[in-house]
């Protein structure tokens, strides 16, 4: 719901260090979204397409690394990945979970000419 | 063709800003909540409750956040030292207040004046989540006619949160809403949270909400 913000960022971040790179070109961005974000690609994709227009990232293609959730059971430690919104612990049925990792936002690296 | 590492958080001038709005905040000497729900869960009635009780020992600014209208800023505005409406219709964003937002309508309060701003969030359990706007504390109010599964549905924003509020007790005996199942997914996905239940309507329970937020305050002036 609110992608459009969230591709702003990118964009700027991504010009930002383009330019201290001193690059004409942006060709690709990669970025690391997590599973329990709540980013929607395509919705970020959409606004990139019109966003990007007559900068040097225009035509960027934006590659996602989607990180699935990993959550940690507070009671006997198992690491495991919820099959359901029930979040609870296959091995003991726990429901008190810690998150691991699922919650990532962020542009790794990209590519410039 | 050539490869850039950056590994840079995309919320991360979203973060500067509120840790920009905090400091601004706690140099005046503001404790600051960020009130988080549904539409409907009860947002306004916890702030009227909360200034009816408390606008004889602190002073209280309030910062409504809406989609659109000025309706909620009216209904706060006689019991409130100061009340700034934002809306987020003609904002790039509209489902969220937003670091950004508080910073600009912090300009418009009479900092030195306030012991205690209340912050109410755009009505939604998903966007809110992600944005910090500065504020000392979480809130998540979750009311009975909701059901007792949102939780469960809506994790992160009851992760994150330092205070859930149970609202509309009053309701109890007509819904099905079973309070233990819900204190207990939100022990298990945030067992430090708080957990107050109480009902606006009737006023049950707001004295022990009250006597958190003054001891929040308290513990607040002292840190610094």
């Amino acid at each position: 719901m609110h992608e459009f913000g969230i591709t702003e960022n990118i964009i700027n971040i991504a010009l930002d260090k383009a330019s201290e790179a001193q690059a004409s070109k942006i060709t690709q961005i990669n970025l690391v979204i997590g599973e329990l974000s709540g980013f929607v690609q395509d919705c970020i994709q959409f606004y990139f397409d019109s966003l990007s227009k007559d900068t040097i990232a225009q035509e960027a293609v934006l590659h996602f690394e989607l990180v699935p959730a990993q959550l940690r059971c507070r009671n006997c430690s198992t690491i495991f990945h919820p099959q359901d919104a029930l979040w609870s612990c296959p091995r003991c049925q726990g429901q008190s979970v810690e998150i691991l990792k699922g919650r990532e936002l962020y542009i790794e690296s990209m590519e410039v000419e | 063709m050539k490869k850039i590492e950056i590994i840079q958080n995309i919320l991360e001038a979203n973060e500067t800003t509120a840790s920009r709005n905090q400091q601004l905040l706690d140099k005046h000497k503001v404790f600051a909540l960020n009130i988080m729900s549904a539409p409907g869960a009860g947002k306004t009635s916890l702030i009227l409750q909360t200034m009816a009780r408390l606008k004889s020992r602190l002073n209280i600014a309030v910062i409504e956040g809406d989609v659109a209208s000025t309706v909620d800023a009216e209904k706060v505005q006689n019991e409130a030292t100061a009340v700034v409406q934002i809306n987020t219709r003609n904002m790039p964003e509209s489902c969220s207040l937003m670091a950004a937002m508080i910073e600009q309508a912090l300009k418009d309060l009479p900092l030195d004046d306030i012991d205690l701003l209340l912050i109410e969030n755009v009505g939604n359990l998903i966007c809110p989540s992600e944005f910090t706007l500065g504020e000392h504390k979480r809130v998540v109010i979750s009311s009975l006619p909701e059901g007792d599964d949102k939780p469960t549905k809506y994790p992160l924003i009851f992760i994150d949160a330092d205070a859930v509020i149970i609202n509309k007790m009053d309701l109890l005996p007509h819904v099905d809403f079973d309070i233990a199942n819900f204190r207990r997914s939100i022990q298990g996905l945030n067992p430090k949270a708080e957990v107050f239940e109480l009902s606006c309507k009737t006023g049950e329970g707001i004295e022990r909400w009250c006597s958190w937020i003054l001891e929040q305050v308290e513990t607040n002036a002292t840190k610094q």
